[in-house]
């Protein structure tokens, strides 16, 4: 690390002397107004304890006792103490990314452990040790189809998550891509229209199950058509939800994606999260970012190293597989943690348990006037609602109310300004989802 | 070293060894002894198109990826499934059972931009 070391007033004099400058100001002059700093006189330092004082006095603006029905890709689960325990185990805690990574063997079992685990999930062949986020993950994943396939076309489904939309579309926006997307539904994915799109030119269809709107499909028959055509198909999940529902693997996804925010990691503006991802065997050298892998040392005893460095960047440098150098290693591992607390039956249960309030909560809404689920195939955790009234006052009101009352459309979406997702998690009670309902009822009912 | 005389070369130690309008590609004996055991061969995909010097292949070995670069022009035939089976096949037999790939040749005057056996010779030794 670089140590901090400020300049003396000495120092400063001294170096702009040596450059002919008059003043420190002077030396920006050529940068304009509008992006150069309004002053460079700085605020005297403050102690620690003024700095606390003042840090506080922002970290109060939040508002963290609200209970919490929003979801939209990250979902307010129980963290299980246990996890910061291990987690702040200096071996692991003060590890950035290894780069003698074979001194490091606690962490290369580790993030084996994890890609065993996320492969174990989706039931497919191989996962890499992590990624940044879910969204950046799906950029990858499209990025690996275009590898795979030489082709350039990606089809996206509506279902799509519209903020993994827009990282993908930041992050292509120079790149020689072509993107289709199908039209938005609240429902199973659009067959007729993704059929329409398909072409020699289609590398990949992106999906999302569940999508963002809830619903959940069985992507079967479109990954069997894409496949007849040489296209892959890429899903998108929500790890929790796969304790339940028919795995990417068992639809014969080509390569699975998703966040890991769910699997222990608590809620927070921005991150870090972890993204992760799997593939079939066969594209295993199409697959960006590390990969652990098993092995025997000279004495005959287990032990593991980082494999396939030759995709890398650090090896093939502009031709490398990705760009990513860094995983989100102690993230993964955070979800690594929380996989094995709960185990594969601990896992299901909590799956079942989100499943169940979600079912709950829905039904308990459906009867209040001025809610109109929509809903034309079944639900996981998580349901779109059309409201009677604009979603983000109800969302206000329902802040008054104690309540975080759901993610809005019309944020993202034109024309749905009434529409509302509303998250269950197994956080919530009978009692809060019976007020919820309540509270609802009471700011819908409100003539305004 | 072995230099086979009846191949011509590239700067990038690939082999060409041209029949009629079809050239046969693969990497020297040099050229697979630098490399150390090979462990993964990208082929191409028959049909496409490549240029002379372009992009043809890539060979991975334990620690290095390396690309393999096309002596001439022209359209992809055939190539060597057999690299994805057994890849070392390039480490035991560079100049027979290791080629790589073959091409449908576009434009036979591209042959005179690359090198005779004893002009490559004489290049391996002023590299050394």
């Amino acid at each position: 690390m670089i140590p901090y070391i400020a300049n003396t007033k000495k120092d400063v004099e001294e170096m702009l002397k040596c450059i002919g400058v008059e003043s420190v100001d002077d030396l920006f002059k050529d940068i304009g107004p509008k992006h150069s700093p309004k002053s460079f006189n700085l605020p005297s330092g403050k102690s620690e304890f003024e700095v606390v004082k003042k840090l506080q006095a922002i970290a109060c603006k939040n508002t963290s006792s609200l209970i919490n029905f929003v979801g939209g890709g990250y979902y307010d689960h129980y963290v299980p103490a246990a996890l910061s325990t291990v987690m702040s185990r200096s071996e692991f805690y003060t590890a950035y990314t290894p780069y003698q990574p074979e001194c490091s063997q606690g962490f290369l079992q580790a993030l084996y452990e994890f890609q065993s685990s996320i492969c174990t999930l989706t039931n497919m062949d191989i996962a890499n040790a992590s990624l940044y986020d879910g969204g950046t993950a799906l950029y990858e994943a499209a990025m690996m189809a275009i590898r795979v396939t030489k082709r350039n076309k990606i089809i996206m489904d509506g279902g799509v998550s519209p903020i993994y939309r827009k990282i993908l579309k930041t992050y292509t926006s120079n790149l020689n891509f072509e993107f289709e997307e199908t039209p938005v539904t609240h429902g199973h994915s659009d067959r007729d229209k993704i059929s329409e799109l398909l072409d020699k030119d289609t590398a990949a269809i992106i999906l999302q199950n569940p999508n963002f709107f809830g619903a959940i499909d069985d992507h079967s028959d479109i990954i069997e058509q894409a496949h007849s055509k040489g296209i892959l198909v890429i899903e998108s999940v929500y790890p929790i939800s796969l304790g339940v529902l028919k795995t990417p693997g068992e639809m014969g996804a080509d390569i699975v994606v998703g966040d890991g925010q769910s699997l222990g990691l608590p809620l927070n503006l921005g991150g870090p999260y972890f993204g992760f991802m799997a593939t079939k065997k066969k594209y295993v050298r199409k697959m960006p970012g590390r990969i652990v892998g098993e092995t025997t040392d000279k004495q005959g005893r287990r032990c593991f190293v980082n494999t396939l460095q030759a995709r890398e960047q650090h090896i093939r440098r502009e031709k490398a597989t990705s760009n990513i150098c860094t995983n989100a290693a102690l993230c993964a591992l955070q979800g690594l943690v929380f996989m094995s607390l709960l185990g594969k039956q601990g896992f299901k249960e909590l799956a079942e348990l989100n499943y169940k309030k979600g079912e709950f909560a829905r039904q308990t809404l459906e009867k209040i006037k001025g809610v109109e689920v929509k809903r034309s195939s079944p639900t996981f955790n998580e349901f779109t609602v059309c409201l009677s009234k604009d979603a983000c006052y109800v969302v206000e009101q329902m802040i008054n109310k104690g309540f975080a009352a759901g993610f809005p459309l019309g944020r993202y979406y034109k024309g749905m300004e009434h529409y509302i997702i509303i998250a269950v998690t197994e956080k919530r009670t009978k009692e809060e989802i019976l007020n919820y309902a309540k509270a609802l009822k009471e700011v819908l009912k409100d003539k305004s | 070293m072995e230099v086979n005389d009846n191949f011509i070369y590239t700067k990038e130690h690939e082999w060409a060894s041209i029949e009629d309008n079809i050239v046969t590609v693969g990497i020297s004996d040099y050229a697979q002894e630098s490399l150390g055991d090979i462990t993964f061969v990208e082929l191409p995909a028959k049909d496409d198109e490549i240029d002379q010097f372009g992009d043809l292949a890539s060979v991975e070995s334990v620690k290095a990826a390396s690309d393999i670069f096309s002596p001439m022009s022209g359209k992809i035939v055939e190539v060597n499934n057999d690299l994805e089976v057994e890849p070392g096949l390039i480490n035991k037999s560079p100049y027979e059972n290791g080629w790589i790939a073959k091409i449908e040749i576009s434009d036979p005057e591209e042959a005179s931009n690359l090198m005779t056996a004893d002009e490559y010779r004489k290049f391996l030794e002023s590299e050394g």
